[in-house]
């Protein structure tokens, strides 16, 4: 087959080239369980080449940065310039959450899957307005049904999330615990 | 990107603390309604008094707390119950501690101090709150940061996220021209809703793409139109399955994620 005599005479160099072609046309981050599947190379190549283009933004220290986001890679421009390219763009920041939809985001990002009664019993006060918002805003989705007393719906964090908050995955996320010190601390 | 955070983007949250000193009655309207919830004006109310968390004087923060709900409400702002609980709570754990200690409690009993689980409340709760101020953080600086150009436009973009809005307009032109058609209703066709659930769901796993509107105008009765929509609101919300439209007031499919 064509596809397996290209792949054999791929240099890492041409794989770089090809991998870096395919992340600047997607339009959402890219996995590199996709980059694998339609080039026909094995992970570990794609994960290679990846590397080796990571580290070549770096070097370069351009406007463009190479970045590990919601699970794939995306090819986004670098913090430093935002001014410029909002202005380019004629955008401002969009709306910011509420503190009330930013605690309620923060509960069901850790917490998850959990229903609307544990939010309320963490946060103290009811939850509806924020978490209609936060749907709205496809920050999070149902996760089906806790199978207790009235069945309450479950929610989780989205894709979408992990791409407005910069997160690779929920990993990421520092551990619930190492904000114990932050809070510890302010008394 | 995040180590590298350029300075503009700190942020600090307790400076940005609703302060209740305000000019107006309107601008501490404001300033109050600020806060996340009862918890919150709490832990606000210890740190303005300075007190320990762990060694909470429940008697002048019960009547701090108090003052502030009463102004809520004299400022006509919309008081939520969680507020008024989080009073009650206040009041039952201050009435708790004026309580002598039982003297024919066994010594080695431990007591139990009445704070304790309003202490574990605040202190999981501030928790989150920090957390909220990462996510506040983190998604400043992710506004920074812009991805190669989406170009938002009906042709380049094939699908644009259907809202529940879309289909009840769907739902409406359709049940606009039942009305029109002249019926006789003879049997009473009874569709219960799990089996109209049921059976959308292995519509849309075999065909993978379904039009909501050749899915509504199948049904043959208002009732069962009625029991068909609910049917589309409930699969969406708990099936995993997306309501996408190709392009505006084109037709909604129903297309499993």
């Amino acid at each position: 087959m064509d596809a397996v005599e290209q792949k054999q005479t791929r240099t890492p160099a041409e794989l770089m080239a090809i991998v870096e072609a395919l992340i600047f046309v997607s339009e959402e981050p890219i996995t590199v369980k996709t980059l694998a599947d339609v080039l026909e190379e094995n992970k570990e190549s794609i994960q290679a080449a990846i590397e080796e283009l990571k580290k070549e933004y770096e070097d370069r220290d351009g406007g463009l940065q190479l970045r590990e986001i919601a699970g794939g890679w995306q090819i986004s421009t670098r913090t430093e310039y935002h001014e410029e390219v909002r202005k380019y763009l004629k955008t401002r920041p969009s709306a910011k959450l509420s503190l009330a939809s930013l605690e309620t985001l923060a509960v069901i990002a850790y917490k998850q899957p959990v229903t609307v009664p544990e939010i309320l019993e963490i946060r103290g006060v009811q939850s509806a307005s924020a978490i209609k918002t936060l749907l709205d805003k496809r920050l999070i989705v149902a996760k089906g049904r806790k199978e207790t007393v009235g069945r309450p719906m479950m929610y989780g964090t989205s894709k979408d999330f992990l791409i407005q908050f910069g997160l690779k995955d929920l990993s990421e996320l520092p551990s619930i615990e190492d904000f114990e010190d932050i809070a510890g601390s302010l008394q | 990107m995040t180590d590298t955070q350029p300075e503009q983007f700190t942020f600090d949250f307790f400076k940005e603390q609703p302060q209740i000193v305000a000019e107006s009655s309107d601008e501490l309207k404001i300033k109050l309604g600020a806060f996340a919830g009862p918890l919150d004006l709490l832990l606000y109310l210890i740190k303005q008094e300075q007190a320990n968390i762990f060694d909470i004087p429940v008697a002048r923060i019960t009547d701090e707390y108090l003052k502030y709900v009463r102004l809520m409400k004299s400022l006509d702002i919309a008081v939520a119950a969680d507020f008024l609980v989080m009073a009650a709570t206040l009041i039952e754990i201050k009435s708790k501690m004026l309580l002598p200690r039982d003297p024919f409690a066994a010594p080695e009993e431990e007591f139990e101090d009445p704070r304790q689980e309003l202490v574990d409340r605040l202190l999981e709760y501030e928790k989150y709150k920090s957390a909220a101020q990462m996510l506040y953080e983190r998604t400043t600086i992710e506004q920074a940061v812009f991805p190669r150009g989406r170009i938002e436009s009906d042709e380049n973009n094939a699908e644009v996220d259907a809202s529940v809005f879309d289909i009840l307009t769907v739902f409406q032109k359709i049940l606009a021209r039942h009305r029109d058609e002249v019926q006789m209703e003879i049997q009473r066709e009874e569709v219960s809703l799990a089996d109209m659930i049921k059976a959308l769901k292995k519509r849309i796993f075999d065909e993978l793409e379904l039009s909501v509107t050749a899915f509504f105008e199948e049904m043959h009765s208002k009732r069962e139109l009625v029991t068909a929509f609910i049917a589309v609101l409930e699969i969406v919300r708990t099936e995993g399955i997306r309501l996408i439209q190709k392009k505006t007031f084109g037709d909604i499919v129903l297309k499993k994620v």
